[in-house]
């Protein structure tokens, strides 16, 4: 599905991602780990088209497909999602007109007509379900004024609507009490299908004990230092990332 | 062909020429108010003349390259009879507003506003200055003051029409008054309105103006009004510009508050090649609250600005201002507002805000806060931005699937929502937001029924 080769992003001249070869398969969850300014976050945004993430080498094939050529927008359509660790508050979009334009451009892309007010209200519904957002999203902003735990189920809510083929999940964890972290790995796991794949990018091992990965890989300085199965994040848990940082002086 | 460069001296001579070739045929047609405040006008106008950039007011913008040119000026009502209703259909559904047109400055004479409250005066200017001579001399002139600044001279030196509306003590205009401006004709025109608005204590009314170019001819129109509220009165009053890209309109709107009274404005800036809007707010008495709110969009060459001046005369009175801008191309822009707190004004809350998106490398925006404080005790604020579509939320609307181009629409549309949720008018809320979608999206913002470009 995703086969990531030799990838180098720079952000402003500075090189962050220095070389990552990764494969993700149908029906698979990765796991990415890694200390503060390995590069995670840059992986991710580089993979979903940010602007001004400059790849200077290295190919992307996305379902089988030339992922880098493609505009963000484009890559959402065909089925990448991004679930950002810091999400974005837009005041004056409201949350349902976002999603319906958003579903909307999904449908289109696909040749289907809009959806109708009715299911998409249905829709909604059933998906704030999914993952416990039970606040009444009428007349919100997007992300405004929502708390840090609100966003994050948001952000699940936001892929649940969507359905993606590859989702990238960008330290979703991060800032959620435990309650919320099993709702939303919950929510995650209620996604998974055999046709779909998961990438989680945390910094902590518990996540990984509601979602479990069938990879797990270690990315230190932009490049992937270690890669093995859902263990090696337990031994990341007990002997911390200076094991890490020791291994790769 | 060599272009003379015309001086604000020069522009301010012909006016002059214009109205002494006109004098007779305008104080014909006028009645007697409107007359007695001529010869001072005049005075004021000639020591004044056109405001030029030296003017602090005028900094940002050069009235002169807008007011010159070959324009012919009518000085009596209906030129040509035209059957208005005919060419323009308005589609706010006249069900739920009175509607009265004015015509290039004068007020239509078929007009007739049906079921207004009894009491209730809704009129041609110079007709009321006639029929209401009590009530008109009261208010007409009095807050408009022609000394400081030439177009307001200008305006009064000129003044022969415009509607005159008058909501007696305790009485209230439960629907909206909607009043449509139309510049048509088969010349270019320079236009006089002048306009009146008399809402006694503890009454109420939401007037609704709307300016529209119905052909592709230039106009410069000097429009003026003033609006008196009574104590505790209740004014709404919103004001949509759109006009071609020809034609300069110049605005000012005197409003003159007393104790306990609330006016909120709300103008929507959609088109127009020149559009200036001159903001005049005493606060008389105590417990008053001024609302002034604003929307500007402007692309290609247009220049939009705006000039707020709030004058806290009496203690414990609030203002708040906000005004946003959008502009593309070499479109230009300037914010200049100022608040005056007197001495005695203790207990004022004053408030100023003014944001604008600039979409391209060329488009300009100034902005400048004014604030003059005399009190010790109040508590003032102003802010100011001018910046670009934030680039955050482009990639996060964009890695939902949602294209580049309908991304921005919502971010610009967002942006201006701030100022159209405002609008308490919910059936002229709901066109400003289609008017407002179409123009960000680029094509022509004008009502759905009517036939004319403007633009």
């Amino acid at each position: 599905m995703l086969i990531i080769k030799d990838l180098h992003v720079s952000i402003g001249g500075k090189e962050i991602i220095k070389g990552i070869n990764l494969e993700v398969k149908a029906g698979e969850v990765h796991a990415i780990m890694g200390p503060n300014g390995s590069g995670k976050s840059t992986l991710a945004a580089a993979l979903a088209g940010r602007e001004n993430f400059e790849v200077t080498k290295g190919h992307v094939s996305y379902l089988g497909e030339n992922l880098l050529e493609m505009p963000a927008e484009e890559r959402a359509r065909k089925g990448l999602f991004l679930g950002f660790q810091y999400p974005v508050e837009i005041p004056g979009v409201s949350l349902v007109n976002f999603m319906k334009t958003a579903v909307n451009e999904h449908r289109k892309f696909k040749g289907l007509d809009p959806i109708s007010a009715s299911d998409f209200l249905k829709m909604m519904r059933e998906k704030q379900d999914l993952v416990g957002l039970h606040t009444n999203l009428t007349n919100r902003s997007v992300n405004e004024g929502f708390s840090g735990g609100e966003k994050k189920r948001n952000e699940i809510f936001q892929m649940a609507m969507l359905n993606p083929v590859l989702a990238i999940l960008d330290e979703t964890d991060s800032g959620l009490d435990i309650d919320a972290l099993k709702i939303v790995a919950n929510g995650v796991n209620k996604l998974r299908t055999k046709d779909n794949a998961t990438i989680v990018i945390t910094h902590y091992q518990r996540l990984l004990d509601f979602i479990i990965p069938d990879f797990v890989h270690v990315l230190y300085k932009g490049r992937i230092v270690k890669s093995s199965g859902k263990e090696l994040a337990m031994e990341l848990e007990e002997k911390g990332y200076d094991w890490i940082r020791e291994e790769n002086k | 062909m060599n272009e003379t460069i015309l001086t604000p001296q020069d522009i301010s001579a012909e006016w002059l020429r214009l109205y002494r070739d006109n004098s007779d045929i305008l104080t014909k047609n006028s009645g007697e108010i409107l007359n007695s405040q001529r010869a001072k006008a005049l005075d004021d106008f000639m020591r004044l003349g056109i405001p030029s950039t030296k003017n602090e007011a005028y900094r940002y913008t050069r009235v002169e390259d807008y007011l010159k040119g070959n324009y012919d000026a009518e000085f009596t009502n209906d030129p040509f009879k035209v059957d208005l209703r005919e060419i323009f259909k308005c589609d706010i559904p006249e069900l739920d507003t009175h509607v009265v047109l004015v015509l290039n400055g004068f007020y239509y004479t078929d007009n007739n506003p049906a079921g207004l409250p009894d009491g209730i005066i809704v009129c041609g200017l110079n007709e009321a200055s006639v029929k209401y001579p009590d009530i008109f001399r009261q208010h007409y002139g009095k807050y408009a003051g022609t000394e400081t600044d030439g177009l307001v001279a200008l305006n009064t030196l000129f003044a022969n029409d415009g509607v005159f509306v008058y909501v007696p003590d305790g009485m209230s205009l439960e629907r909206p008054l909607q009043i449509i401006n139309l510049s048509f004709s088969l010349r270019n025109l320079r236009i006089t309105r002048r306009n009146l608005f008399v809402t006694g204590d503890n009454s109420s009314c939401s007037i609704v103006l709307c300016d529209h170019t119905l052909c592709a001819h230039s106009y410069i129109t000097n429009s003026l009004t003033e609006i008196y509220a009574g104590r505790n009165a209740r004014v709404d009053f919103s004001r949509m510009q759109n006009e071609n890209s020809l034609s300069s309109q110049i605005t000012h709107a005197f409003i003159h508050q007393e104790e306990s009274s609330k006016v909120t404005s709300n103008t929507i800036s959609l088109h127009g090649g020149l559009i200036r809007n001159n903001f005049f707010v005493r606060l008389n008495g105590t417990g008053c609250e001024s609302n002034l709110y604003g929307l500007f969009l402007g692309d290609d060459n247009q220049h939009i600005a705006n000039f707020t001046l709030i004058h806290h005369a009496m203690p414990q009175c609030t203002s708040n201002q906000l005004f946003k801008g959008i502009l593309d191309d070499n479109a230009t822009g300037s914010f200049n507002g100022k608040i005056y707190v007197s001495r005695d004004a203790q207990k004022t809350l004053a408030y100023q805000k003014n944001n604008n998106i600039l979409l391209s490398p060329a488009a300009r925006m100034n902005t400048k806060p004014h604030l003059e404080i005399y009190a010790d005790d109040v508590k003032c604020s102003h802010g100011a931005t001018v910046g670009r579509l934030d680039t955050e939320a482009m990639f996060y609307l964009r890695s939902r699937g949602i294209g580049e181009k309908e991304a921005r629409q919502l971010l610009m549309y967002a942006f201006a929502d701030e100022i159209i949720s405002k609008i308490s008018v919910s059936i002229l809320r709901e066109r400003i937001i289609g008017l407002v979608d179409k123009r960000l999206r680029g094509e022509l913002a004008r009502c759905n029924n009517c036939d004319v470009r403007c633009g």
